[in-house]
């Protein structure tokens, strides 16, 4: 109920689902974006472990590598690779809206953000790859 | 092209209905009707009580945001065309309490943009230098801020935005758009005004980067990117504050 103008109205409060996030691709994508963030993290713990158990002995480090290739940790990593792809694409989209980068009086345009991303990323991995496989 | 479409429209009339209910109208489609075209149609030929919001017809006043089939959208902007051969399902703004049929209430927005401070807050006391005074500004400056103002107030966003609608307190996309806007002119001094009321709770921390608001805006005014830049300056507000001297902030 609501005072307007001296006449009361009766407003009609509609209400937002539970579900609100299946009724569109956008805000699903969303969700799941926010979701992967969970993975995220279960990828830093298991790096983690892995770190941990090589820093320890030899027959820990072994005892982790049958720990990871048992088969649901197998499935939990491909899953999680996957929320981590989604993680780092979708936040890359998004990067250049919160990031408005102006030089010599002009905004930089987004895709040359984006592009300065993937390079980091290849960058970064490539160096990584080398060091494991040295 | 069939040469009629049909509009199903939500109806609510607070004086006899509980709740919204669908009433269907056959209009004519003709290739450059919008949806507001319809809706007229309906008003002037087939039913007057229908009720809804319009004025411009050219998307510069921001009255006729409805959902269409599911969707905010601005009615003048949205053609029948692409929704034949039909039925077109046509709602009130999400978020927002209906008053009747389309027509819904902006009391909440209304309250909550004079909070931003959406106007030139100037350095020095403008009241008494003369009328024909200009206040020069460069192209780049004009840049830095253009693509905010360009807002039309029509509450696409709000529409969107599942943070509004599941928090109501949250202050929204196109005052904090708004507030931006005002930030960025060269001829402005409010930041820390508007920065005190953006950090609140109810401000931009209330934003989870959903960007829907981004999406549906028929100006491209990109509020999503107004908000995660206001995170930015409150963020570093806060380490400044943390790590400087009182002088030096």
């Amino acid at each position: 109920m609501t005072q307007s103008g001296g006449t009361e109205l009766r407003l009609y409060r509609p209400r937002v689902s539970t579900w609100w996030w299946t009724r569109k691709r956008t805000y699903f994508v969303f969700v799941m974006r926010e979701l992967s963030s969970i993975f995220v993290a279960w990828f830093v713990v298991f790096l983690l472990l892995f770190v941990f158990a090589v820093g320890r002995s030899e027959a820990a480090y072994q005892r982790f590598l049958d720990w990871a290739s048992s088969p649901w940790v197998v499935v939990l990593n491909v899953v999680t690779l996957a929320f981590v792809l989604l993680h780092t694409v979708t936040w890359f989209a998004v990067t250049p809206q919160a990031m408005a980068v102006r030089v010599m009086d002009r905004t930089v345009p987004s895709f040359h953000i984006i592009a300065g991303q993937y390079t980091g990323l290849v960058v970064v991995s490539a160096f990584v790859l080398w060091l494991v496989t040295r | 092209m069939a040469d009629s479409i049909r509009l199903r429209v939500s109806r609510y009339r607070p004086e006899t209905d509980a709740g919204p209910h669908w009433q269907e109208y056959d209009v004519p489609l003709r290739k450059d009707w919008t949806v507001l075209d319809g809706l007229n149609h309906v008003k002037n030929e087939v039913d007057t009580t229908l009720s809804f919001r319009w004025s411009c017809r050219m998307g510069i006043c921001g009255s006729c945001g409805m959902t269409i089939d599911g969707e905010p959208k601005l009615a003048c902007g949205t053609f029948l065309s692409d929704y034949a051969p039909g039925p077109v399902p046509i709602e009130p703004l999400a978020n927002f309490p209906v008053i009747r049929d389309l027509v819904v209430d902006l009391t909440d927005f209304m309250q909550k943009l004079p909070r931003v401070k959406p106007w030139i807050i100037p350095k020095e006391d403008h009241s008494n230098v003369e009328p024909d005074v200009e206040f020069l500004q460069t192209p780049g400056q004009l840049d830095a801020y253009q693509q905010f103002s360009a807002c039309i107030n029509c509450m696409l966003c709000y529409s969107a935005c599942p943070v509004y609608g599941l928090d109501p307190e949250f202050i929204g996309p196109a005052a904090i758009a708004l507030a931006e806007r005002y930030d960025l002119d060269s001829r402005d001094v409010g930041n820390r005004q508007r920065l005190d009321v953006l950090i609140e709770h109810d401000g931009v921390w209330g934003c989870t980067f959903v960007g829907e608001c981004t999406r549906v805006c028929p100006k491209h005014v990109d509020p999503a990117s107004a908000i995660q830049r206001y995170k930015l300056k409150a963020a570093l507000q806060t380490v400044k504050a943390f790590l400087l001297p009182r002088g030096a902030r």
